[in-house]
């Protein structure tokens, strides 16, 4: 674990929600787009530069403000499926498990 | 003459001076391009790999910038019990928590989420157990989760399954009935990661990861892009991963196609274009770790090989960087020197779009 998924992590990786690594990977998931494309699609959305995409204290701030979800579990703060609602609006893609529970509780 | 600790494929570190380390590398560059055809790499490019091996440093990385996805096979397992029963960490948790780990504390922009034997046959008599615990996992965490499984076909031929076992047949002779078990194989694996795969989509799942697709061969490869191309049709937003078994198709039936071209003795920059036809998001190479060598030579015939890929390649990819390949050491416990230097390398030199 420590030599290969943190390693990766660590020395390539983009940071998943510490960052905007997940963002990043739902752009490339939803769109087919390669990472050069998808980190500049959600670096305009999110109205920073490429860069800053793996900034943890400018995600952080982000992500608190537009309700994205974060590492720590802050209260009132949207978790799981709630901050994937919001994801899904944010960047302008379609997120399955939203899309199931919007069914699900007949929202559509 | 300067030396260094350099990590071989067997996990053991040797001292190489600067010299024998060029010399490895060239080496690595030289056998990869004669393989795949593909060109060397530059003399930037080969300068750049030599000063990631030649740093004295435990742990070299990317500058900021050039950042890569992560993307994942076994997942969820290699917390608890591990694949097939052998290198988890034996954590009493289940898959839910084990995303929320990977969420939450190791920073995964993804996660795979898979039964415990990680193959698609067995998880079709538990798809209801396997339903239940990914809607709840996707309530509960905001990273993209796909179901993950291989192909397996091995797990088809008696006594574990009902067909001949083509790659006994090969050897008695009996080509005819080794293809022939071969096709026969193909409908029902096809059919079964279909059924899989879907209703893990319906429980919510971002989409699915082909893992380990092709070890046996072109029989293999051709049921799985077979499944791809059902699933890129009945759900035209679902995720599709396609990691391979090793870097060249095995020719098991040796006759097969997919749209005109013979599966048997592909590439990676030749896979990646059947992947994409089949409807794959995300296509994962795999360049094979000799033990022998060192992880310079490893990662230098990794480059080499993935150039010509990232060339012609529409989707994005994600090679396999784990145990045993990707110039990572063939161990479980893998050194984080050697990890960090190929991750390093495959991220600036190939300029993959994940891992």
């Amino acid at each position: 674990m420590l030599g290969m998924c943190i390693t990766h992590s660590i020395a390539s990786g983009m940071g998943g929600m510490r960052t905007a690594g997940d963002l990043v990977a739902r752009v490339q998931m939803a769109r087919g787009m390669k990472t050069k494309d998808a980190k500049k699609y959600v670096a305009d959305k999110l109205k920073v530069s490429v860069a800053e995409l793996t900034d943890s204290t400018v995600m952080t701030v982000l992500r608190e403000e537009l309700g994205l979800g974060c590492v720590a579990q802050l209260p009132g703060h949207p978790k799981g499926i709630e901050a994937k609602f919001n994801i899904a609006s944010f960047l302008g893609i379609e997120i399955n498990s939203v899309n199931k529970f919007k069914q699900k509780t007949r929202m559509v | 003459m300067a030396k260094t600790m350099q990590r071989f494929g067997d996990g053991y570190l040797h001292e190489m001076s600067d010299v024998e380390l060029r010399k490895d590398i060239e080496e690595g560059i030289q056998d990869a391009s004669e393989r795949c055809g593909g060109t060397p790499l530059s003399e930037d490019e080969t300068r750049q790999l030599f000063e990631i091996y030649a740093s004295p440093r435990r742990f070299v990385s990317v500058e900021p910038g050039n950042e890569i996805l992560l993307s994942h096979d076994g997942g969820t397992i290699k917390l608890n019990v591990g694949v097939s029963g052998g290198a988890g960490l034996g954590l009493d948790i289940g898959r839910r928590t084990c995303t929320e780990i990977y969420e939450r504390m190791l920073g995964s922009d993804t996660m795979d989420f898979g039964h415990v034997d990680y193959s698609f046959k067995p998880a079709k008599n538990i798809l209801a157990d396997e339903q239940q615990e990914m809607e709840q996992t996707v309530l509960s965490t905001i990273i993209p989760v796909y179901y993950g499984a291989m192909p397996n076909l091995g797990s088809y031929t008696r006594p574990d399954g009902p067909f001949r076992n083509p790659t006994i047949l090969l050897t008695e002779g009996k080509i005819g009935e080794a293809r022939e078990a071969g096709e026969e194989m193909m409908e029902a694996a096809t059919r079964d990661m279909v059924y899989i795969a879907s209703g893990m989509y319906e429980a919510g799942a971002d989409g699915v990861n082909f893992d380990t697709t092709a070890a046996l061969g072109d029989i293999d490869f051709l049921a799985t892009l077979r499944a791809c191309e059902i699933l890129r049709k009945k759900y035209p937003d679902i995720f599709i991963e396609m990691g391979m078994a090793g870097e060249f198709i095995l020719g098991i039936h040796g006759g097969l196609e997919y749209d005109g071209v013979r599966l048997a003795g592909l590439w990676p920059h030749e896979q990646v274009k059947v992947a994409a036809k089949a409807g794959v998001t995300v296509y994962g190479p795999v360049v094979n770790t000799n033990t022998k060598r060192s992880c310079a030579w490893n990662v230098a015939r990794l480059v080499t090989m993935l150039k010509p890929c990232m060339e012609v390649a529409e989707i994005p990819v994600h090679p396999n960087m784990g145990m045993g390949v990707g110039g990572s050491p063939l161990t479980d416990i893998i050194a984080s020197d050697a990890v960090s230097r190929g991750s390093t390398a495959a991220a600036e030199i190939a300029k993959v779009d994940g891992l």
